[in-house]
């Protein structure tokens, strides 16, 4: 059921071109989701962050919760496209832009919630090293500062990531369509014409951009799990934080793909472009990490446990069989026992089960990350200390308007941009229309992707 | 070479002296403009008491004893709040103190994670003093806004007006010539204030005590103040 070039072209500018009620509904509701957590934000920021649930010894919460959350899904994109443009893997083509924007608008809404629990949001400009009268500069000797500068990094190197392969697809809408549309993706295209000197400019700079942006979303999960690590704080003060907590965002990244691709497919008609292939690929990846995350964790209590250090074992007990048991038994059904059974068995490995075994990690890396913050704060060294948090309602609808916020500008990108990449999506199919039949000699054009 | 600075503040806590009358809170409160936040706030964990007195109870019913422990910002050497601050609010002086710039606080509060002592306070909301307390305020403390972080700062007012003092003088401190509001208001005498770098004070012989601890010295935070306590593993006897 190989579909003409044309068709596709239709198929994947269809969103683009036509709107249904049903999108600006679904736009009112998330939009009325995230001006609530603006509001909750500005409520905050003018009563002062006592509105949250946040209290001495806990002075992290939610909002860090949901930092690092966001940030761990962000490397959904970049990273999985770059390692699957880099291992060549050809079913990726309809799988990377989805990727690719995951991790640009997952990467700015995490970005946020430094600023939004800062006790005085409107001085947060204060990170940037610029030239002033009282020449202070940041502290670089501090984690924050350099989760500034690797955050700021990742979120330039993803929108190029993203934006480089879709120039040639603006150039199709472009000419595509008329009136308005026209005029503005006429600017966005920024004069492709598909001359083989522009597809050869634009593969070096993809290739480069794929080599370049792994270190770099490396470094910037590692330097998010040093906030914490550096810290001499029980449960945090670990040498294993930067690879677990790598590792747990390509788990709950490739979670929060999966769960993109399967709205897309459904809301945007793509059956034919993103197909159970591709979910059950994605699902063979997400079983690897669910094991590789039970891994960390179990290397990371099994030392804990054996070495017995009292305050390490004052959070870990709070944890194991504490107050906070319910939540870690919740974390482990959601990120293994649940996935598990789910991805390792063949049959069960289809969309929906796939689906299911993502929503449940998204849930489970959610809580993995508030197990890490909030007991160690709450069971630091002298018992006297000791304290517990629960979130009030600001906390919750701000978490919550995060989650509109994702869905929202996907869901407006969708119908700016192509979601699957045209081209590459063509490339592939005549690709494979060159390998199967041996019949012609030799590719004569397009080898231009 | 880097010259020695000439003073370095510490403090003794003696805990065999202790009564746990909190007039130190007291004190420390009134000298430091810290605000009360109400019976709901502190409920909820965020009352600021720059100088606490924790409670240990050792024993059963009705073999009690109650050990007090006055705790505080312990001016820490290698202080781990210090390099976690972005914007360097929290930074050490010349003269080794931990020193919080309020205006320069933009309220990430990752100096107080860090902080294995649990000794640092943050403005929930803007302090507020009913009339007509605002005019018990003490001029020589600011006060804190919503949004910053702050502690304990061995009085540094009282530390800079009496080295400016001696300095117009011309002449050098004496021991015990100022105190911090702790010290002065203990009864029992279980605080003293003074200068380590001063082999003849107070603080520097009773620091150089066996009865003497750091509090969680394992950790290697290096702090100013010493515990004493009879019970202390310095001179063998079970606690």
């Amino acid at each position: 059921m190989e579909k003409s070039p044309n068709q596709i072209t239709d198929d994947l500018l269809r969103p683009l071109l036509q709107t249904s009620p049903r999108f600006f509904m679904a736009v009112a509701l998330l939009g009325a989701l995230v001006v609530a957590a603006f509001g909750a934000f500005f409520y905050q920021a003018y009563s002062g962050i006592g509105v949250s649930g946040l209290r001495w010894p806990v002075f992290w919460g939610f909002y860090i919760t949901n930092f690092v959350f966001w940030i761990g899904i962000s490397h959904a994109g970049t990273l999985i496209s770059a390692i699957l443009r880099l291992a060549n893997a050809t079913w990726r083509r309809p799988v990377t832009r989805c990727a690719e924007v995951i991790t640009v608008f997952a990467l700015s809404i995490g970005a946020l919630f430094p600023v939004i629990h800062l006790g005085r949001p409107w001085l947060a400009f204060w990170l940037i090293p610029y030239p002033s009268e009282r020449t202070i500069w940041p502290n670089f000797r501090s984690p924050l500062v350099w989760d500034f500068f690797a955050i700021n990094t990742y979120l330039i190197g993803s929108v190029a990531f993203l934006t480089l392969p879709i120039i040639p697809d603006w150039a199709t809408v472009r000419d595509k369509a008329d009136g308005w549309r026209k005029r503005i993706y006429t600017i966005l295209a920024l004069g492709w014409r598909g001359t083989p000197k522009q597809w050869h400019r634009l593969e070096s700079a993809m290739h480069i951009m794929a080599i370049a942006i792994i270190p770099v979303a490396v470094s910037v999960h590692s330097i998010v799990s040093w906030d914490f690590a550096m810290a001499n704080v029980p449960m945090w003060h670990s040498t294993i934080f930067a690879p677990y907590f790598v590792a747990g965002a390509i788990f709950s990244g490739i979670a929060g793909l999966i769960i993109a691709m399967a709205f897309l497919r459904k809301f945007l008609h793509l059956e034919d472009y993103l197909r159970p292939i591709h979910f059950e690929n994605l699902g063979k990846l997400l079983l690897m990490m669910s094991l590789l995350w039970f891994y960390f964790v179990f290397s990371e209590r099994l030392t804990t446990w054996y070495g017995n250090e009292p305050s390490e074992m004052a959070v870990f007990w709070s944890t194991q069989s504490g107050a906070y048991a319910p939540l870690f038994w919740t974390m482990v059904f959601c990120n293994f026992l649940l996935p598990f059974p789910i991805l390792a068995i063949k049959k069960l490995r289809t969309i929906t089960g796939t689906v299911i075994a993502s929503l449940g990690v998204v849930v489970g890396m959610w809580l993995e990350r508030f197990l890490i913050i909030v007991p160690s704060l709450a069971r630091k060294y002298l018992p006297y200390s000791w304290g517990s948090y629960s979130p009030t309602w600001v906390e919750i609808t701000i978490t919550v308007g995060t989650f509109a916020g994702m869905a929202l500008l996907y869901l407006l990108f969708s119908k700016a941009v192509p979601i699957i990449s045209i081209w590459e999506f063509k490339l592939g199919q005549h690709k494979k229309a060159e390998a199967a039949p041996v019949v012609e000699a030799k590719p004569v054009v397009a080898e231009q992707g | 070479m880097e010259t020695r600075p000439k003073h370095k503040w510490g403090m003794i806590v003696d805990l065999d002296r202790c009564t746990g009358c909190e007039a130190c809170v007291v004190a420390c409160h009134a000298e430091n403009n810290i605000a009360t936040v109400g019976e709901e706030e502190a409920a909820k964990g965020r009352a600021k008491h720059w100088m606490r007195v924790e409670r240990y109870y050792e024993g059963e019913f009705p073999d009690v004893k109650v050990k007090f422990v006055p705790v505080f910002c312990q001016q820490c050497d290698a202080a781990p709040c210090e390099p976690v601050c972005p914007t360097y609010a929290s930074y050490h002086t010349e003269e080794g103190l931990n020193g919080q710039v309020y205006n320069r606080c933009i309220g990430t509060r990752y100096c107080a994670n860090a902080c294995p002592y649990t000794v640092r306070f943050f403005n929930f909301f803007n302090p507020i003093w009913e009339k007509p307390f605002h005019l018990q305020l003490n001029p020589d403390v600011s006060v804190r806004e919503v949004g910053v972080m702050e502690k304990c700062t061995f009085c540094v007012q009282r530390i800079k007006a009496a080295e400016i003092q001696a300095q117009a003088e011309k002449r050098d401190l004496k021991d015990g010539e100022f105190q911090t509001a702790c010290a002065q208001a203990c009864p029992a005498k279980a605080l003293v204030f003074g200068d380590l770098n001063d082999p003849e004070s107070e603080v520097s012989r009773l620091t150089a005590s066996n009865r003497g601890t750091k509090l969680l010295e394992d950790l290697g935070t290096l702090p100013s103040v010493t515990y004493l306590q009879r019970d202390s593993w310095h001179d063998g006897k079970k606690s």
